[in-house]
């Protein structure tokens, strides 16, 4: 449906093949949470990854350092309609994760945790085969608190509520189970090139 | 909410501008006439779907600032922002009987649930009041409503949307207590404050209030430095449920 006297602002012809369909090209930074941002110390942080209730490895904040990092240049999507090009991140693949746990994936799903106590589901295959880390640098730096600081999943080609911020863990479970925002109205997948916003999209 | 009610959350439909006016300078009041009523629930917010004549389309978020019991229409709260491509045209092409597309309500998390009895505190800046209008209003549907305090932040006594009717709910709704902070203006009334909300005002309100439950909305730096206070202050950040718009 046309809406009268509406014409738009077309994103550059640079980007527009770069950003889906309802986004808009954001140049800022937006923070959206939940509640207050939680502020980590790096000496209390750790890393967890757990088979079910079952801890398997968990990593120090100096261990976590020390494990492979890799660079990532990626365009973002947030589920509230922006989109942001070319952000750059630095951190571990989770690839590099398991295998310096010496672990084969148990099951194809996997809870992230976070330190206030959030969760978000991804299918294994969205982690793994290069396409995801735990990023613990944005832009050459240190991630900031309000991003998700120190360490957040970066997940790009699906909506960014699931690059969880504040993520201590990863967590292999038997079934698709939905995490935080999954159970409050949000699409388990979250494809932006799909319009996979709520839970029936 | 029910999957049902989801699934039919999610298309879109069309929807008729009944009303057009100005909340204030920058904020623009925008009653809205869905086709088909959905139910919502204070705080959740609706898209709107604004399409060209090629078929490129822009989609936003707002806020419903009308309460649930309100059947029919939905209230928004439109600021022009900077450059921006949906409000603007809000602001100066919509007319009264064009249509737009919907579709919602969404969003669960910031949401008040009125039959948790719970001592609720609203902190709203700027448009940010949006949600927390629609909770104040739904509390004059609610019978023995726990105590409720809005803390609103503005710039100028101007500034503050549905000011008049916000302090007649004061006195018509018990326990109900609306506090302005003007950050440009000066304080009308003994209860209000010429300045932003910061830990002094946060810790007086505090005084008069253990709320159980906190909805803090407005950009993100004023929710960012709310937020951070209340927990300084020895708030749950368990309790507090924010939701931040901007850069």
């Amino acid at each position: 449906m046309v809406t009268r006297g509406f014409t738009g602002r077309r994103p550059t012809a640079d980007s527009a093949s770069r950003i889906p369909p309802g986004q808009h090209e954001e140049h800022g930074f937006p923070v959206l949470s939940a509640g207050p941002t939680p502020r980590v110390a790096t000496s209390d942080w750790t890393f967890s990854l757990r088979v079910g209730p079952k801890p398997v490895k968990s990593w120090s904040w100096d261990e976590f350092n020390a494990l492979p990092m890799t660079t990532m240049t990626r365009d973002i999507h947030c589920v509230t309609t922006w989109s942001k090009l070319d952000t750059q991140w630095e951190g571990v693949l989770v690839d590099d994760i398991f295998a310096a746990a010496s672990l084969t994936p148990p099951t194809e799903f996997v809870l992230a945790h976070t330190v206030e106590g959030y969760s978000t589901n991804l299918p294994l295959a969205d982690l793994t085969g290069g396409k995801a880390m735990v990023a613990l640098r944005y832009d050459g730096a240190p991630i900031e608190a309000d991003h998700g600081g120190p360490a957040r999943l970066l997940v790009p080609h699906l909506y960014f509520w699931k690059s969880a911020k504040w993520v201590n863990g990863l967590q292999f479970t038997t079934r698709d189970e939905a995490g935080f925002w999954e159970l409050r109205g949000y699409h388990m997948r979250g494809d932006p090139w799909r319009e996979q916003r709520f839970t029936n999209d | 909410m029910t999957s049902g009610a989801r699934a039919d959350a999610q298309k879109w439909q069309e929807a008729t501008i009944e009303s057009l006016s100005s909340f204030s300078a920058s904020i623009k009041r925008v009653l809205l006439r869905p086709s088909v009523w959905p139910r919502f629930l204070p705080g959740q917010h609706i898209d709107l779907r604004l399409t060209a004549p090629d078929g490129y389309h822009a989609r936003r978020s707002y806020s419903v600032t009308s309460a649930p019991e309100t059947e029919g229409t939905f209230e928004l709260a439109i600021e022009r922002l900077p450059g921006g491509e949906v409000s603007a045209y809000f602001h100066e092409v919509a007319e009264v009987g064009d249509s737009i597309e919907i579709s919602g309500p969404f969003a669960e998390h910031f949401v008040w649930r009125s039959e948790q009895p719970a001592a609720v505190l609203l902190i709203g800046g700027g448009s940010g009041v949006a949600p927390l209008l629609s909770m104040v209003r739904h509390r004059a549907f609610v019978a023995n409503a726990s105590p409720m305090t809005l803390l609103y932040s503005a710039r100028t006594w101007d500034d503050v949307i549905a000011r008049d009717e916000l302090m007649a709910d004061e006195s018509l709704q018990q326990r109900l207590r609306v506090v302005f902070c003007l950050t440009r203006d000066n304080a009308r009334r003994a209860v209000d404050y010429s300045r932003r909300i910061d830990s002094e005002v946060l810790r007086a309100t505090l005084a008069t209030l253990s709320p159980e439950l906190t909805f803090v909305c407005g950009n993100n730096g004023f929710v960012g430095t709310i937020a951070d206070a209340l927990v300084e202050l020895g708030a749950d950040a368990a309790t507090i449920r924010t939701e931040r718009y901007g850069g």
